[in-house]
């Protein structure tokens, strides 16, 4: 092991030095020699047929150099969906076609249907100006309730707004429907899982060069998926060949699942860069982020929990409604799915789980996978009917949940809903949470809080989720178009240094410092010798990027297993070198020795010996360093939590404020700890503000309301409090070599119903029969619930 | 076309500048200073700010023009000659106050127009003062402890790693 | 944007003779740049009113406090010695915006949800341009609205300062401008309290509320007063009688901590 900077140590982020000193490479700030700009027009109508586009007079606006429309596109594919969902009676779903550019219709505000290349940006928003574009605009479809009993369709070759009807379990839906009809008690509450914009700081921009000299395509832009771009673009949509074709995610200014999916315009720069043979660059304003990056969430629930006379959990049974938007983003089919219903037993021995999800089109902004993915929706409908069902039978919220936790002692535990837990400790969590916490001191701090004229709330929640996505046999079977393992090459250069090619990609997780601990920890080197190459596919074997906390639990361990092959392949060349059995080598501390004897050779003599082979076994080994592992996980990882806050409120104005949160986590095993702490940090800010603040409102005629900083609330330094964060309950995971288990969604998970929870509990202080309130709990709702009640 | 000249970080640069140029388009598209970003349209989310005369400005929402004369400071101007990095990009690094980077050279920027205004500021102070900064990967907890830091204030009672 | 030049003239004489036809004013452009980006403006020419010496500063004189017209927000702020209206400064915008954004461009475009414009009312202020001088209470006329004509360039503000004044901002959460803001005022000449952010006649007097508290300035006063939510804003943060009942809170903590 290395002295320090191995797996555990708080090590600083070597990437930090590019970022505070302004030298990052953002995708907007890479300029090539011939740059050309592309801006796209799009509809300001969410639903409309488009007549005609008369392109004569943009064509002859100064700069302009070439101008595309859906009609150029008519020959290439769609943009998939990445699973395929068959609804409960056995019916595919419905997957209309994702065009580059909108041909015949509109479909939402912001959907492009043309594009100018011009010489300069500004050139470019003249000639969209100039487009003569005649679309009637039809009413559009926004409402889901509406969208399912109308006959005004989103696609009309479907004739349908539903995508699918899905039921998981369908076999256990009789036994759930039973169980609810002979419950002592069942708590039925609807809510809804709000809307929202991911709005990562950096924009997405895109930029393609074609070299015609052999043909090939580069394209930067910015993915938290490289490979999967690059995937999309050759087998779905363009059909560059893969070896004529690399894609390249520089620095990437976050991404939150939005930078998952492959979007049209990463098509249309690499169509126009071809036509144009000249490199073309696009970059969103904020304003078309809100309008065309995939939407998160979305879900309308209702939800049942159905108890014994004890409070024991007999069967947990829901309705959703998942908005999809209007065409289907790549993940867009598995979030409300398998990222959802999957998880829809929690941290709970309750034998019944029954979750039906239809799946919506409306004129409305794909939606797609935002932090956490299905899970918050889960687990925010889970943790909230706990809560109310709690108030119903007048027992402690924490006990209520102790008394149904799945125990330690039985693991593997088989979900009510169809997945496997490895591990877990769910009261060590709770008990841990209620130390951090003070939640002895509560009661106090409601009293100064009341003699202030304030009501103060507790809420507490309890969470699991499934990441490491994800086991290819399982996804495929569940409808996956894709393996999702991840693969990794450790290069061990002649003078000892390493690179190390990663399918991950690192947008903000600090990869370029965690990756190379584990490495540093298994080679006994200095982690500094070690650097991290990730989003180029032409520098990495394959990878399947980041998102659903898998990074190092997934491409981690393809990681871990090249180094393993590393060290094999080391040890013969030692024992060569010190002719002695391979058997009788050991690997200490960076160096090869023979059991029982002095001798020994340091790791960086054996690389040396591998790139100048002489005097080396040719017959038997061959030269080099160089191994690359693919891992394919076993199972999903279990991470899991217990989170609390409590709130302060005005009553006179319906303003809350997160005074203290507290979350306990399970990852299992941590690398760094510092920077799992940030994750959870950062995931806490997000799901406090879509517990609090965040907002996406179309109106009845498809128009975002809510569709820039004016009017989307972003969570601000002075909206949240400083978090108290515990991750020393870990279980390992009992399946990755590393036994990670993730930590990037945990707090958008566990903290939106956490600060529902409070919220209510505050207002029933305060003598308002409040037992439910929707988020996001603004001044004005939690006023309005207040005057209601 | 219009000839401005200003002082950015203490070097003398000028150039031709359209009406319509912004001082952010300025500084990244005609001198390639890339640090200062542009995340939104509507003057809020910070990440392009930088200080004109001393004081921070949104340089997305201001013209390259009205600069003009004036001296610059950009987050590629923050650091020594030699790399070392100031009190308050160690500070950033130290308690992990920045994830994707992108809002990053707007936070150190107006973290040091906050200090230099306000050398002890209280916690409250810091989280009012980063208004015009947006951050969506940090959750702030470790901005706002790192601007504490840089301060020269003790952290040790704010939660830890 | 579209294109356009600028001129940055260094006196109002110059200036006023710049404007007029499709030219408009650039005070601090926090405002206005957003404007230009959303292609919601194409002037031909914007004429740049901050570097005219003579439109800047802070002066003080028989208990009347005259701030120039390019006076940024963080000078206002820093300056003290009209307290509630400093304070209300510094809750513009965000540091860096109160650094551009001036009090003239501010008054001139007249947000129904801007700060200053209920300063001046309640204050009783009297604003200054290049042809003349115009009290608030004639000067806002409505949403983005005010008395100023074509090419006319608000060079000072004058405020009468109040025995006792304070500015109460309820946000709105995403903007940050006033969901309600009700700046109160109590002067020789009595109370006056104007309500910014909730109308959609833009900034207006309560003039109920300045009756209520000329008999007693206590929040008390208040107690038997209702606020109608008639053409009051209704939006995605807060419905009329949201803004209604929040008029008499935030006026309410106003008059206890004016001072």
């Amino acid at each position: 092991m290395p002295k320090d900077g191995g797996i555990g140590a708080a090590t600083l982020r070597r990437e930090d030095v590019r970022f505070l000193t302004g030298a990052g490479q953002y995708c907007d700030d890479i300029k090539v020699f011939g740059q050309a700009s592309a801006m796209f027009a799009r509809s300001n109508v969410a639903n409309g047929v488009i007549k005609s586009i008369d392109t004569t007079a943009a064509a002859a606006m100064p700069g302009v150099l070439a101008i595309f429309t859906g009609e150029d596109f008519v020959e290439v594919g769609g943009n998939p969906a990445g699973w395929l969902i068959n609804s409960r009676d056995g019916t595919p779903m419905h997957e209309p076609k994702r065009p580059v550019l909108a041909h015949g219709k509109v479909r939402h505000v912001g959907d492009a249907y043309a594009a100018v290349i011009a010489e300069t940006p500004e050139q470019a928003k003249n000639a969209i100006e100039a487009i003569e574009a005649d679309i009637e605009e039809l009413p559009a479809v926004v409402n889901m309730k509406d969208a399912l009993s109308g006959s005004n369709y989103v696609h009309d070759e479907i004739g349908t707004n539903q995508c699918f009807d899905w039921g998981w379990i369908e076999d256990n839906r009789d036994a759930t429907d039973a169980a609810i009809k002979g419950a002592h008690h069942v708590t039925t509450l609807e809510l809804v899982n709000n809307r929202l914009v991911p709005n990562a700081m950096e924009p997405r921009c895109s930029m393609a060069q074609y070299n015609r000299a052999n043909d090939e395509y580069i394209l930067h832009t910015t993915s938290q998926n490289p490979h999967l771009t690059r995937l999309l673009i050759s087998a779905f949509v363009l059909g560059i060949p893969e070896n004529k074709l690399t894609v390249i995610a520089p620095d990437v200014g976050g991404g939150f699942g939005s930078k998952i999916y492959h979007y049209g315009e990463e098509a249309l720069v690499l169509a126009a860069a071809k036509k144009l043979n000249r490199p073309v660059k696009w970059t969103a304003d904020r304003s078309e982020a809100f309008l065309t990056d995939a939407h998160g969430r979305d879900h309308v629930t209702k939800i049942e929990l159905a108890m014994d006379a004890e409070g024991n959990f007999l069967a947990f049974r829901t309705e959703t409604l998942a908005n999809v938007g209007a065409y289907l983003s790549n993940f867009s089919t598995a979030t409300p799915t398998f990222l959802h219903g999957t998880l829809m037993a929690g941290n709970y021995t309750v034998p019944n789980v029954y979750v039906n999800v239809k799946t919506v089109f409306t004129n409305t902004a794909p939606v797609d996978a935002y932090r956490g993915a299905g899970r918050p929706e889960a687990t925010y409908s889970l943790e909230r009917v706990i809560d109310m069902a709690a108030r119903e039978i007048r027992m402690d919220p924490v006990e209520l949940r102790r008394k149904n936790f799945i125990k330690p002692d039985q693991y593997p535990f088989a979900s009510a809903a169809g997945l496997e837990y490895d591990s877990g400790n769910y009261d060590a969590l709770m008990d841990k949470m209620e130390v951090v916490a003070d939640k002895k001191g509560f009661e106090a701090r409601r009293a100064e809080s009341e003699s202030k004229g304030l009501l103060r709330g507790f809420g507490v929640n309890a969470y699991i989720e499934a990441c490491g996505i994800a086991p290819s046999n399982l996804v495929g079977i569940l409808g996956s178009r894709v393996g999702l393992y991840d693969a990794a090459t450790v290069r061990v250069n002649a003078t000892g240094s390493l690179s190390v090619m990663v399918g991950a990609h690192s947008h903000g997780q600090g990869h370029e410092t965690a990756f190379p601990q584990v490495v540093a920890e298994m080679l006994g080197i200095d982690p500094m010798s070690i650097d991290i190459v990730h989003g180029d596919t032409s520098k990495i074997p394959f990878g399947m990027g980041t998102y659903g906390s898998r990074s190092l639990a997934v491409c981690g361990s393809a990681v871990v297993r090249a180094t393993e092959k590393i060290i094999n392949k080391a040890k013969k060349i030692a024992a060569h070198m010190l002719e002695a059995s391979e058997g009788d080598i050991a690997f200490n501390d960076g160096a090869f020795s023979v059991a029982g004897t002095d001798k020994s050779v340091s790791f960086g003599e054996v690389a040396f010996k591998a790139y100048v082979p002489h005097e080396f076994p040719l017959e038997d080994i061959e030269p080099g360093l160089e191994e690359t592992a693919f891992y394919d996980p076993a199972n999903f990882t279990y991470p899991s939590g217990a989170y609390c806050c409590e709130v302060e409120l005005d009553p006179e104005t319906g303003k809350v404020r997160v005074d203290r949160f507290a979350a306990v986590d399970d990852f299992g095993n941590i690398v760094n700890p510092m920077i799992v702490t940030g994750q959870v940090h950062g995931g806490l800010g997000q799901g406090i503000g879509q517990a609090m603040l965040e907002n996406t409102t179309y109106d009845e005629n498809g128009q975002l309301l809510s569709a820039s900083y004016m009017d989307y609330t972003m969570p601000r330094a002075d909206d949240l409090p400083f978090y108290t964060v515990d991750h020393s309950q870990g279980t390992p995971c009992t399946h990755n070599p590393l036994g990670v288990k993730g930590c990037g969604e945990a707090g958008a998970i566990g903290s939106p119903p956490t600060i529902v929870n409070a919220v209510i509990d505050a207002m029933q202080s305060g003598g308002k029969n409040v037992t439910h309130i929707d988020m996001p709990v603004t001044p004005h709702r939690v006023w309005s619930a207040m005057q209601n009640a | 076309m219009t000839k401005v000249t200003m002082t950015i970080n203490g070097k003398s640069v000028a150039g031709d500048v359209e009406g319509n140029t912004l001082l952010a388009s300025f500084l990244r598209d005609d001198l390639h200073l890339t640090g200062t970003h542009i995340g939104c349209d509507t003057s809020q989310c910070g990440a392009c700010v930088v200080h004109v005369d001393g004081r921070a400005v949104k340089s997305c929402t201001m013209f390259a023009t009205e600069a003009n004369g004036a001296e610059v400071a950009t987050i590629e101007g923050q650091a020594a000659a030699d790399g070392t990095l100031n009190v308050i990009q160690q500070a950033f690094q130290d308690h992990h106050g920045l994830q994707c980077g992108f809002c990053t050279p707007g936070m150190v920027m107006s973290t040091a127009a906050l200090l230099k205004d306000n050398p002890k500021p209280t916690v409250t102070e810091v989280r009012t003062y980063l208004e015009g900064n947006i951050c969506r990967c940090t959750g702030y907890h470790n901005i706002v402890k790192a601007i504490m830091a840089a301060s020269g204030q003790d952290v040790s009672a704010i939660a830890a790693e | 944007m579209y294109a356009f030049d600028i001129e940055c003239p260094t006196t109002i004489a110059e200036a006023a003779q710049a404007l007029g036809g499709e030219n408009q004013a650039l005070s601090g452009g926090q405002t206005l740049i957003p404007t230009l980006k959303a292609r919601l403006a194409s002037p031909e020419k914007l004429v740049s009113l901050t570097a005219i010496a003579e439109m800047k500063g802070i002066s003080s004189a028989g208990g009347v406090l005259s701030i120039g017209g390019a006076t940024c927000h963080a000078d206002v702020a820093a300056d003290g010695s009209y307290k509630a209206l400093s304070e209300l400064a510094a809750h513009i915008g965000d540091p860096a915006v109160r650094n551009r954004g001036t009090i003239g461009g501010s008054v001139a475009n007249n947000d129904p949800a801007a700060c200053y414009p209920a300063a001046a009312l309640a204050s009783g202020a009297t604003i200054v341009t290049n042809t003349r001088e115009i009290a608030a209470d004639d000067f806002f006329l409505g949403m983005f609205e005010t008395a100023l004509e074509e090419g006319e360039i608000v060079t000072a503000v004058k405020f009468p300062i109040p025995e006792k004044a304070n500015y109460q901002k309820f946000v709105q959460p995403a903007s940050r401008f006033a969901l309600v803001g009700v700046f109160v005022a109590k002067t020789t000449d009595g109370v006056r309290v104007a309500v910014t952010g909730a109308s959609n006649e833009g900034v207006h007097r309560w003039t109920a509320a300045e009756e209520a508290l000329n008999a007693s300035f206590a929040v008390s006063a208040l107690d038997d007063l209702t606020v109608s939510a008639d053409n009051l804003i209704a939006d995605l943060h807060g419905s009329p009688e949201y803004r209604a009942h929040l008029i008499k809170v935030m006026t309410g903590r106003a008059v206890s901590a004016a001072s």
